[in-house]
């Protein structure tokens, strides 16, 4: 389809390296995660599920309402809520604050929002110097890559590709042992930790009535990011917040179980404010920018609003086996996997990511494992009927249409679709299964039958379909 | 006699007759009357999963007048059993009259494993078949009618099978309909992966509840040049 970046594809296809990554990493990620949820384990995990999606849905219902009580709780603590329609606001606003305070470097720990809105390439450029302090992350930033996967994004990458990547980007001996790799980047980032100006986080959760932004992370870089530099600035997507930390009893179970299969990740960090008074650490300036970026257009939409419940734990990208397929990078936007084909064709529009929602088997497993219970399949079909109306009002639909109308003709018409069967049996190469690629005529080798045979055989078509067996067997049963 | 009427779908009548012959030969054995209305076609998904739901709505509206009388509704596919169930009421979500119609029909809908199962409640259909085969779940009969154990009950009672486990069965052939030739590439990836955990467990044949996604599979394993069969459940229960 239009916009299918198929060389990618077929590129990472044809990787058997990549593939045996890819493989290997989500199916180290579904494996934990199965023996996460084990009911021995955690015997309410539906339960919590549903709590958690009902909790999302009132949540993003009555978004005005928790936002404002959010803001005025961070104001109480003494932060600053700042609201922003998109990453252009957000960077002028991080500019203008290093402005301000002479600042020279941020320290960054993980997030996928400021990945959406390219912070870093909007901010280094102004000679801001912004490094990721997440393990992947940073392994990506030297590569000058985009994560490949939500909560593993550097999943693509294996430990031969970090050695490499170290040696060439930070003039180190090659090392290939990911504990010695760990100990390299920790060197380079403890300073970058002492040095920096600006710590800059994203968001997991933000507790509205207590005004919290809630980080989870196994590394401990977030906690440093967070508290080490005078001033934090966190980023977060407006349908980040839950009503009340007591929510989090639900979510936390969720997240780190679906994401890596942990009952709860090493840090869970809860940031409410600047440093008080009578505190010894912290940052002294605490901001926090709530982010809309399109947001508001999804929540305006009462069947696609649920897209918004997603707490990024990456489930649906892991079980997906077209992302397992295609890898992170096939994907248009950083979002990838399930939850990227359902959201991006949202926020960038049907031109540029049209093709993503039909780029699905349709087989259901991110429907099946997501935490918040987005239907995740529904939504596919719900954008394919829109992307085809929106297509049609274009006429770039016109043959497939005219198709599928003729068919659906015809199959209110029994007699002629019995006739029409019996025509293609006697039309198309029939006797051996090879047959097919020798014998399709050229008009119908560009059509669904060529792309069918570029991949695998048919069979022969029957000499009798079922209707027809089945009246030579009343026939014989009568006589 | 209870009476079933059998709805083969479009991919049966057209593709695979044997699939449907050998369902009717099971529910006649277990002692049903079967009756096959001659007007069916499709159920519409085809339409429906590409985005078309007004032609969609053609084809399931003529689907719900041919089948409007029958006492069940026999189907040997997980997948248009669930379109129907599932995805009928959304698509007729505006039209009082079809939605009716759909919720007069769908409790008397069955897919072929579970009406053997929950309504004939017979578990051994008296079958035999000597030979390994493994099992793939097919993606809407697991994860939108719930079918994982019942094809494997039937499969165990049938004589002289071994039924061999591939690892993961439950992830997805690749077929998805449309995506099998508007993506084919990807289709391909993802049942090349497939095949090859069918071919780890070395059994002889592969054994599902959806012929769609046995035509896909099987297609794979013929290119592989891999000498292992494909078989519907109704095809191995027919076998004496």
């Amino acid at each position: 389809m239009t916009g299918t970046p198929l060389t990618h594809i077929q590129a990472t296809l044809e990787d058997p390296r990549l593939q045996a990554a890819i493989y290997k990493a989500s199916g180290r990620l579904m494996d934990h995660r199965r023996h996460a949820i084990d009911p021995e384990e955690l015997p309410d995990f539906q339960e919590l599920r549903t709590q958690a999606n009902l909790l999302k849905r009132h949540t993003i219902e009555n978004l005005d309402h928790y936002l404002e009580m959010f803001q005025a709780q961070v104001e109480a603590h003494g932060g600053q809520v700042l609201w922003a329609s998109d990453g252009q606001q957000v960077a002028d606003f991080v500019l203008e604050l290093a402005r301000r305070k002479q600042a020279r470097l941020i320290v960054k720990s993980k997030s996928m929002t400021t990945e959406e809105i390219d912070l870093r390439d909007r901010l280094e450029p102004q000679g801001l110097e912004t490094v990721e302090t997440d393990l992947g992350e940073y392994i990506l930033q030297l590569a000058g890559e985009r994560p490949y996967h939500i909560v593993a994004p550097a999943l693509h990458k294996t430990r031969e590709d970090v050695g490499e990547i170290f040696s060439r980007r930070l003039g180190v001996p090659l090392e290939n042992e990911p504990e010695k790799q760990t100990k390299i980047a920790r060197a380079v980032l403890r300073e970058k930790f002492l040095a920096a100006d600006i710590g800059m986080s994203g968001a997991n959760f933000l507790v509205a009535d207590s005004g919290a932004v809630v980080l989870v992370e196994n590394e401990g870089n977030a906690r440093m990011s967070t508290t080490a530099p005078r001033i934090l600035v966190a980023v977060a997507g407006i349908e980040k917040l839950i009503p009340r930390a007591q929510d989090l009893a639900v979510f936390l179970k969720l997240l780190g179980r679906s994401a890596t299969g942990q009952a709860l990740t090493v840090y869970t960090s809860f940031l409410s404010g600047p440093r008080r008074e009578t505190e010894i650490d912290g940052p002294e300036e605490f901001y926090v920018i709530l982010l809309d970026n399109g947001r508001s257009k999804l929540l305006a939409d009462p069947e696609k609003r649920q897209s918004l419940f997603c707490i990024r734990c990456g489930a649906c990208l892991s079980h997906c086996p077209v992302y397992r397929k295609i890898g992170g990078h096939s994907y248009p936007w950083v979002y990838s996997g399930p939850i990227g084909a359902v959201i991006t064709p949202q926020f960038q529009g049907i031109q540029a990511a049209g093709w993503l929602p039909f780029a699905s088997s349709l087989c259901g497993a991110c429907g099946e494992v997501c935490p918040v219970k987005i239907e995740l399949p529904q939504l596919l079909l719900e954008l394919r009927a829109e992307i085809q109306k929106a297509r049609a009002r274009h006429s770039e639909n016109r043959w497939e249409k005219l198709a599928f109308r003729a068919w659906a003709w015809v199959m209110r018409h029994p007699r002629i679709y019995e006739m029409l069967g019996m025509m293609a049996g006697a039309v198309l190469p029939g006797a051996s299964p090879g047959d097919w690629r020798e014998r399709l005529p050229r008009w119908a080798a560009r059509g669904p039958l060529g792309a069918w045979i570029s991949q695998r055989d048919l069979p022969p078509l029957p000499e009798r379909s079922f209707r027809r067996v089945w009246r030579e067997r009343l026939r014989a049963g009568k006589s | 006699m209870p009476r079933v009427s059998l709805f083969v779908t479009c991919i049966i009548d057209q593709v695979f007759p044997q699939v449907g012959l050998a369902m009717c030969q099971v529910l006649e054995r277990i002692g049903y009357t079967v009756d096959f209305p001659e007007a069916q076609t499709c159920c519409g998904q085809p339409a429906f999963n590409t985005g078309y739901r007004e032609e969609a709505r053609q084809v399931a509206r003529h689907f719900l007048k041919v089948f409007r009388d029958a006492e069940h509704i026999v189907v040997p596919s997980g997948s248009c059993t669930a379109m129907i169930v599932h995805h009928y009421p959304g698509l007729f979500a505006n039209e009082p009259r079809w939605l009716e119609e759909t919720g007069r029909l769908t409790p008397r809908l069955w897919e072929f494993s579970k009406f053997l199962l929950e309504v004939a409640r017979v578990e051994d259909v008296g079958a035999r078949y000597d030979g390994v085969v493994t099992f793939h779940d097919s993606c809407h009969g697991l994860r939108e009618l719930g079918i994982k154990e019942g094809p494997r009950r039937l499969l165990g009672n049938v004589r002289g099978l071994t039924l061999r486990e591939m690892e993961p069965a439950e992830e997805c052939c690749g077929f998805g309909g449309t995506f099998a030739v508007k993506f084919p590439e990807i289709s391909g990836g993802m049942g090349r992966a497939k095949i090859e955990a069918i071919r780890s467990t070395g059994a002889g044949a592969v054994v599902g509840i959806d012929s769609s996604c046995l035509l896909h599979i099987g297609g794979m394993l013929s290119r592989a040049g891999l000498d292992v069969r494909t078989l519907h459940l109704a095809e191995v229960l027919a076998q004496q």
